[in-house]
């Protein structure tokens, strides 16, 4: 999407409809992380998107009861700054259900664009204290060595602080999706 | 949930590799782990929704953004947005941004020796109507240079980034425009193995909306992945 995506898809500008907030509500927590290349360089050009359901699992309906709502949509896009770091505040989800009944744990769905990327990546947080996660499907699908890539910390054992960095490359590679 | 599309697989050779060595950032950005297959849960099936209230009129012309005119040739560019079934995505958000006709970006990082244009931002936002269509008013951006290899020059384009019926649908693509001689040396342009699914990315001229002593018209449709989550009876 080359360098420049800022001026198209984060314009600084009044009625952007992609500023949605994503948090509201009394179970908000704060999620900050950065981004690193295969060198281990900050990546100060990226942006994330991020979808949640809310605190009971489900998913926004329509663009017009969103308009016309006034709650959060669930969606919101999060430019990383020059140090490529990023922070957002969201209501923590609640748990899913499949299309077979199977419990899906309490997730955001994570797209990153940048420079570089030809198409963008799909990830997920997860809620590393959530005893759901241990019957997630999805991290079920996850080799197990590599499932703490998707987990967000607490920071300092604050249940609201979080923190998730992300690994384009290397040992520690973030778990990328083929959705 | 019955009502969610469904999301084929993505045909072979139609998408981009994430690494593709002659785009020298892909290098050091692309995965090299394995990708987890993610069987479409409701997750990546809904969604999404951010309300379109923010979206004006006047959004879709990026010649009107300013007291005057941009310098540049004036184009028309529309097309319509279609499922995997060929049917419009109504109600699509679909955003785009461009260089000017200098080939400069009005961002801070883009250095290119070319003036900025007081009178162009470089970018635009709509909604797809009833039968999936969207247009908008421009000027022609010109090519400019990059720091891939030695004497590169991307190509005249412009970015677009869509929304559709689900997550997967979800597409940032570029458009470029015919018979431009850059297209064979672009790495990018090229990173697309399907010869047939790449031609794609290239405009149409379109006398339909060339209007007359204003401006050249383009089309570009643009197919999202995911279809009817019913399929149809045969």
């Amino acid at each position: 999407m080359g360098p420049f995506f800022s001026i198209g898809l984060c314009p600084d500008r009044a009625g952007n409809p992609v500023s949605a907030v994503i948090a509201a509500g009394s179970k908000v927590v704060s999620i900050r992380g950065r981004i690193r290349d295969g060198d281990g360089q900050a990546v100060p050009d990226a942006v994330l998107e991020i979808w949640r359901a809310n605190d009971r699992g489900e998913y926004a309906g329509s663009q017009d009861e969103c308009d016309a709502g006034g709650v959060p949509s669930g969606f919101a896009r999060i430019p990383t700054n020059e140090l490529g770091e990023f922070e957002f505040a969201t209501l923590k989800p609640g748990p899913t259900t499949g299309d077979n009944g199977e419990v899906h744990a309490p997730h955001l769905t994570v797209l990153i664009f940048m420079r570089g990327l030809l198409r963008h990546l799909v990830t997920r947080i997860y809620f590393s204290q959530d005893s759901a996660n241990a019957r997630d499907p999805v991290l079920g699908a996850v080799p197990e060595g590599r499932r703490a890539t998707l987990m967000a910390q607490q920071i300092a054992g604050n249940e609201n602080e979080l923190r998730w960095d992300v690994y384009l490359q290397g040992d520690t590679e973030t778990v990328f999706f083929e959705a | 949930m019955n009502s969610l599309p469904f999301f084929p697989k993505v045909p072979p050779g139609t998408q981009p590799q994430y690494l593709h060595p002659p785009y020298r950032s892909s290098l050091k950005r692309a995965p090299t782990k394995p990708l987890i297959l993610l069987a479409g849960t409701v997750s990546e099936r809904t969604g999404p929704i951010f309300g379109h209230a923010g979206v004006h009129v006047n959004d879709s012309d990026l010649t009107a953004q300013h007291e005057g005119p941009p310098a540049g040739e004036r184009i028309v560019v529309s097309g319509t947005v279609l499922d995997e079934d060929g049917r419009p995505v109504r109600g699509a958000l679909v955003e785009v941004w461009q260089a000017n006709a200098a080939g400069r970006y009005r961002h801070k990082l883009d250095q290119h020796d070319a003036p900025l244009d007081a009178n162009f931002d470089g970018c635009g936002r709509m909604i797809t109507d009833s039968e999936g269509r969207y247009k908008f008013t421009s000027i022609k951006p010109g090519a400019y240079p990059w720091g891939n290899h030695h004497n590169a020059w991307r190509p005249a384009h412009i970015h677009f980034s869509l929304f559709g019926a689900g997550l997967l649908s979800r597409l940032v693509t570029q458009m470029y425009f015919p018979g431009d001689p850059l297209l064979e040396f672009d790495p990018i342009y090229n990173c697309v193995p399907d010869e047939k699914a790449k031609r794609r990315l290239i405009s149409s001229f379109d006398w339909e909306h060339t209007t007359p002593g204003f401006a050249l018209g383009y089309r570009f449709d643009i197919v999202l992945r995911g279809r009817e989550s019913t399929p149809m009876e045969r």
